[in-house]
């Protein structure tokens, strides 16, 4: 009984990986990006605009010490030194808090720029879902922001939402999405709140829902909350969305039937958006300065 | 590019929209802020630019609601100093 309490159903998948096709050595330009957010810590590094390894890892309660350990991570086995990256940025929630980084850019700029790389030079519309915030984006095809919205203000419509769920629920956090797929949708719980959120679900279950159902409600709402954010910013195709909750197919799949839109199939971890962003513009900014 | 700042909650929208294409970094906004809302710094959103433009502060960003409040009687008519001294009309509120 012991163990399945203290079993942590928010606890995502980390992951690290490295390029088989390229070498570092002949690479002439080596830069990276590390997008210290509020619930997971990635760091890319990128050779010639190409991505070499990166780490995607949970962020503990000191900033350096996330960035410092997810880079050792990405760096790991590869020989490649921390010293031979010429141009690191750091984004996210922590950005001026990563040691070795030259400059700090904001996320909005490093998501458009990762989504672009990602899903290609067609993304209009860019909707980021992170750990504790939500940003609409709209950017041309360089990838370049024409427009943003952010809502900050709380957790609702977040990934730390859905790790609530996931925890009250004891449901993993990866499979979350699939089991919230009913045949019949029921009416979402409060959009505005988790905690309300929350103490609704609490509510539901008593009266004899089953999880499939509450987790329904609870995607359904979510999806709704991002969806206001959106079409205040106005959707144009191609639309993607970064960020953890991308893997959440409960999520994604009711943003696309409110919107009418199709969201591509991740090809990379949609979580790596903002550290893949921020490489490229390290490796944008060594162009910049030699052209000088 | 449309820059807002602001936020949604259970009050409602409130956002105020920098259109940065139209903004030429004057400065003349943050001057008419008796709120100090609003600053003039390089462009954070396009990295690889080095005009300024204005934006709301960190510190205003989310409570400006409140922070507006004083430049938005209930009756009459609503003349925001930010929105006068704009010349080339960048600046926009949602409510």
């Amino acid at each position: 009984m012991a163990n399945s309490e203290s079993k942590e159903y928010w606890r995502w998948t980390e992951s690290r990986w490295t390029n088989p096709d390229l070498d570092w050595k002949n690479g002439e330009i080596i830069s990276a990006g590390v997008d210290v957010g509020s619930v997971s810590t990635q760091s890319v590094v990128m050779v010639d605009g190409e991505i070499y390894c990166y780490a995607n890892m949970r962020t503990g309660s000191d900033s350096p010490d996330s960035a410092n350990k997810s880079m050792k991570w990405a760096l790991d086995g590869t020989e490649l030194p921390l010293d031979n990256i010429e141009y690191a940025v750091g984004t996210g929630y922590g950005r001026v808090n990563v040691p070795f980084a030259k400059r700090a850019i904001t996320e909005i700029a490093c998501h458009a720029r990762g989504a672009n790389f990602m899903y290609g030079p067609t993304i209009r519309t860019v909707l980021d879902m992170g750990g504790q915030d939500c940003k609409a984006i709209r950017c041309d095809h360089r990838g370049k922001v024409t427009a943003f919205l952010m809502n900050d203000k709380c957790a609702a419509g977040t990934g730390r939402g859905m790790e609530v769920f996931a925890d009250l629920l004891q449901v993993h956090i990866n499979e979350v999405g699939q089991m919230s797929l009913v045949d019949e949708e029921p009416e979402p719980v409060s959009s505005t709140c988790v905690v309300f959120a929350k103490s609704e679900a609490v509510a539901l279950l008593r009266k004899g829902w089953s999880k499939d159902n509450v987790l329904a409600a609870y995607c359904g709402a979510m999806a709704h909350r991002v969806v206001t954010l959106l079409e205040r910013l106005g959707v144009e195709d191609d639309f993607a969305i970064t960020g953890g909750i991308a893997k959440n197919i409960g999520v994604v799949s009711r943003i696309e039937k409110e919107l009418k839109v199709t969201a591509p199939e991740p090809s990379i971890d949609p979580q790596l958006a903002g550290a893949i962003g921020g490489a490229l513009f390290g490796k944008a900014l060594v162009e910049k300065a030699s052209k000088k | 590019m449309k820059a807002n700042y602001g936020y949604k909650d259970g009050s409602g929208e409130f956002y105020i929209t920098i259109d940065t294409e139209l903004c030429d970094g004057c400065t003349r906004c943050v001057e008419a802020c008796p709120e100090k809302v609003l600053e003039v710094v390089e462009n954070e959103l396009d990295p690889l630019a080095e005009e300024l433009v204005a934006r709301v502060t960190d510190e205003h960003r989310k409570k400006i609601k409140y922070s507006c409040a004083p430049c938005k009687p209930t009756t009459g008519p609503i003349n925001l100093p930010c929105v006068q001294s704009c010349e080339p009309g960048a600046i926009s509120h949602s409510w």
